[in-house]
């Protein structure tokens, strides 16, 4: 082969022995040998027990080397013309446009004797696909029902710390807050509750909730109203709930009502009573679905 | 040629008839531009990502069965932890190079992501995705979807507090979506939330069904790509019937195969030597727990600036709910994903452009096309940046409440301006063929006197080096045509192939501006404040005159 083509430089050579090459040759060889060599320092590493920056770095070396060389070797020692090729037209000619049409049409002609056959071939695979549809939907899991409006808290049952034991009134200080869970459920995520104390007398949060907090004691879902995540943070010093997520914020003393973000509704609150022995126990369940909102509710 | 080559040539021929075929796909010419490489990264990285992915899969344990772990990394010993969250700390730290392994794996996907970002940018600004790509550009807003959704699926697995947090907020996206959205939400997690089949189940999808579509999709884009011929810029030479560039065997094939390894390369500097996802520092997923500063990983920052930047709106009525992060996360991106991918049907409606185009638009060459995509890439990019209003406020010691209504504030002011901004640069440089590219220097001394004079340096710019040159067809390519042809008289072939590269048959682009390029009198290219055009842009009537030039 003798072909004379030219190189991206433009003048022209003869490609079978390129003249001036002879340095870029011996870097891309040099290259293939330090990949080579990092190569073999690779496998001595994983024989060793392997060490994750050695790893990278020598994996780059490697991997580096076999790159850059080839696409020098592409770049510097082929030809690169420019050259040139036509776009043949996409679309096909006019005679074999009609040359389809006419197949297509030969053999919907022939069904289309059958038309009636054709519509129930229709209806029998429809309602075979559409009957796929339900036991696989089905399988995966369980309607929704009742089960986003419930919660493990009812009448009487204890509050208690993320180790199990029960809350009692000398738990929290003013100023204190704790994850809690009603007994037999720690853990649970739909349960958690933050119990805050920002006072030590009976607080009022909101009309008709006179006795929810005895004691200086409010407790609310722990699930944000916003997208469900943990109000993690209490900022003693302005009694305000933070989520860390999206940054909602929700006022302790009057209710946890969001006062900043993007959380549209209050944390609901939790109405809790002290017993004979001093233990935190809840009034009832909430008294609204905890956590965000869904199609379903909204007739509070 | 070797005759083992042959051997197994004729084989395959005579079975599959692969010979013709391939010859042309040899001489197969692909424009060059490195802009076109952006789409070679993500299928790059696509395919580390199938490479480290397997490794993985092989000591991934995909359960949210609660274990008391007993690892190698002490400071979590004795906790109760996911077998899922154990596996991968197991793979971190045990599996030998599984730390490299999965660093990558993690860097290669956020690298996969953005060059397709990036690339989808290119094809947009530069109007490929008209016809006859239409159904490219719609694949690839597919793909673009399906990274996306694997990439947060991917990052889920490993169930660590961080990741955790984000599937519980999936899991509310999931519950707003009007009408459904409980039941979705219900049966993508097998009940209410966290339930345990979310880990298992993502991980089905995860490493079966959208890779599977991923390949089948690509495959498509690239089948598709190969078979209407790649988009050019517009340089002498180049018509909307040719494709002027370096050919498939050796050339294209050595710089494509080589960048696969250089872009691996990169990848696994990425993955050994900079951190990335240390779980262990973020503990367990504990449904109650949550840390500071959760971000996600930056493809999923626009939506959760959404989140954020998002008033605390709610709609209620008739018994029902539409819930806050309906809004922000599903409307968004369920309108974003629609108009991405019928941009070129709506480009068309207004244009009314039917044409064929295989030149690709220079950015500045058309004003409203760009200054509406700066617009709209300004807005997201000001979501991307809301998803750090936390980090932001604290860096900054300034409130929260400033840090939100700044971005709230600029989410709606940042995108007018920054279109009008470009819409004025772009009419600045419209038309021009050779805005941004060097012009020959001018060297300016001073004599003993104090007297300046200045001279246009006698040495031809680097316009399109390699446009300068006559395009020629492949040697085998004219070598196989005149035999097909039965035609030995070659110097009557070159002769006949030429109008097609040469300047005469009306479809070259750039007709009216090669006297202007390489100068009727051996002059080139002067500044063109020494042409006389009056200012640093050059003259109005000199562009007018230029802009109705390169049109086609």
């Amino acid at each position: 082969m003798s072909e004379v083509m030219p190189t991206s430089r433009g003048s022209e050579y003869d490609y079978s022995s390129m003249t001036g090459s002879r340095t870029m040759e011996r870097f891309i060889g040099a290259l293939f040998v330090v990949s080579l060599l990092a190569t073999i320092g690779l496998g001595v590493t994983f024989w060793l027990g392997g060490q994750p920056q050695i790893e990278g770095a020598l994996l780059f070396i490697a991997l580096l080397g076999i790159g850059v060389g080839v696409v020098a070797w592409g770049k510097y020692l082929t030809p690169h013309g420019p050259f040139v090729q036509e776009r043949e037209e996409l679309k096909s000619s006019d005679l074999d446009r009609e040359a389809f049409y006419k197949s297509l049409e030969r053999g919907t002609k022939i069904l289309g004797r059958r038309s009636f056959l054709g519509k129930m071939l229709g209806v029998s695979l429809g309602a075979f696909g559409l009957l796929q549809l339900f036991p696989f939907l089905r399988s995966l899991g369980p309607v929704p029902g009742k089960s986003l409006y419930v919660t493990d808290w009812h009448k009487g049952v204890q509050l208690v710390k993320v180790d199990g034991s029960p809350v009692t009134v000398n738990d929290l200080e003013v100023g204190g807050v704790m994850t809690v869970f009603p007994d037999g459920f720690v853990g649970n995520a739909v349960d958690q509750v933050v119990l805050v104390r920002p006072a030590n007398y009976n607080l009022v949060t909101r009309p008709g909730r006179e006795s929810w907090g005895p004691q200086g004691y409010l407790a609310f879902s722990k699930v944000c109203t916003h997208a469900g995540c943990p109000v993690g943070l209490y900022q003693e010093l302005t009694q305000q709930l933070l989520c860390p997520c999206h940054q909602s914020l929700f006022d302790v003393l009057t209710g946890a009502t969001p006062v900043f973000g993007p959380a549209p509704r209050p944390l609901p609150q939790l109405p809790i009573y002290v017993d004979s022995d001093g233990v935190l126990r809840s009034q009832s369940g909430f008294n609204e679905p905890i956590g965000p909102g869904f199609w379903e509710r909204g007739n509070e | 040629m070797n005759k083992r080559v042959e051997k197994t040539t004729d084989w395959l021929d005579e079975r599959l008839g692969i010979a013709k075929g391939a010859r042309s796909s040899l001489n197969k010419i692909f424009p060059d531009h490195w802009s076109f490489m952006l789409g070679e990264i993500a299928l790059y990285s696509f395919i580390v990502l199938l490479f480290t992915g397997v490794f993985l899969s092989l000591f991934y344990i995909p359960s949210s069965q609660q274990i008391i772990y007993h690892g190698s990394y002490a400071p979590l010993r004795g906790q109760s932890v996911s077998e899922a969250y154990a596996s991968t700390l197991h793979i971190s730290f045990s599996v030998r190079a599984g730390l490299v392994m999965r660093q990558m794996h993690h860097w290669a996907a956020n690298i996969f992501i953005a060059a397709i970002v990036v690339h989808l940018c290119r094809v947009f600004f530069t109007g490929s995705f008209r016809k006859p790509r239409e159904i490219n550009w719609i694949i690839g807003s597919i793909l673009l979807i399906l990274a996306i959704v694997n990439g947060f699926i991917g990052y889920s697995l490993p169930d660590d507090l961080i990741s955790g947090t984000g599937i519980r907020i999936a899991f509310s996206i999931l519950e707003s979506i009007p009408l459904v959205g409980s039941y979705l939400a219900f049966f993508l997690f097998g009940g209410n939330y966290p339930g345990t089949s979310i880990i298992p189940r993502f991980y089905t999808i995860h490493v079966l069904l959208i890779p599977a579509l991923i390949v089948a999709l690509l495959a498509a884009h690239l089948g598709i790509m190969y078979h209407q011929k790649h988009t050019q810029y517009p340089a002498p030479k180049r018509t909307n019937k040719n494709v002027v560039g370096t050919v498939l065997w050796p050339t294209y094939a050595l710089e494509a195969g080589g960048f696969f390894f250089i872009t691996a390369a990169v990848i696994a500097a990425l993955g050994g030597l900079v951190q990335i996802n240390p779980i262990w520092l973020y503990g367990p997923y504990v449904p109650y727990k949550v840390s500071y500063a959760v971000q996600p990983d930056w493809y999923m920052g626009w939506l959760d600036g959404a989140l954020r930047l998002m008033p605390s709106w709610e709609i209620v009525g008739f018994g029902h709910m539409i819930p806050n992060a309906f809004f922000p996360a599903v409307l968004l991106p369920g309108l974003t994903f629609t108009a991405l991918s019928l941009w070129p049907f709506i480009e068309k409606k207004i244009t009314k452009d039917d044409q064929v185009h295989n030149i690709c638009d220079r950015p500045r060459d058309n004003p409203w096309r760009t200054s509406l995509g700066v617009g709209i890439l300004t807005f997201y990019i000001v979501l991307f940046f809301a998803s750090s209003t936390d980090v932001l406020a604290n860096t900054f010691n300034t409130s929260l409440n400033l840090v939100l209504w700044t971005f709230r504030i600029l989410l709606v002011a940042l995108p007018p301006v920054a279109g009008y901004v470009t819409y004025m640069l772009t009419k600045e440089t419209e038309g021009l063929d050779d805005a941004g590219l060097r012009r020959a220097p001018v060297i300016i001394t001073r004599s003993k006197d104090g007297e300046y004079s200045s001279v246009v340096v006698d040495e031809e710019p680097p316009l399109h080096s390699r446009t300068r040159f006559e395009p020629q067809e492949v040697p085998e390519e004219k070598e196989y045509r005149r035999v097909a042809r039965g035609d030995d008289n070659e110097r009557e072939l070159v002769g006949a192939s030429e109008p097609s590269v040469g300047g005469d048959n009306g479809g070259v682009h750039h007709e009216g501006i090669e006297p202007h390029r390489s100068g009727g009198s051996g002059i080139f290219r002067v500044p063109r404040s020494v042409a006389g055009g009056g200012g640093p842009f050059g003259g109005r009537d000199s562009r007018r005159q230029r802009r109705r030039n390169t049109q086609e």
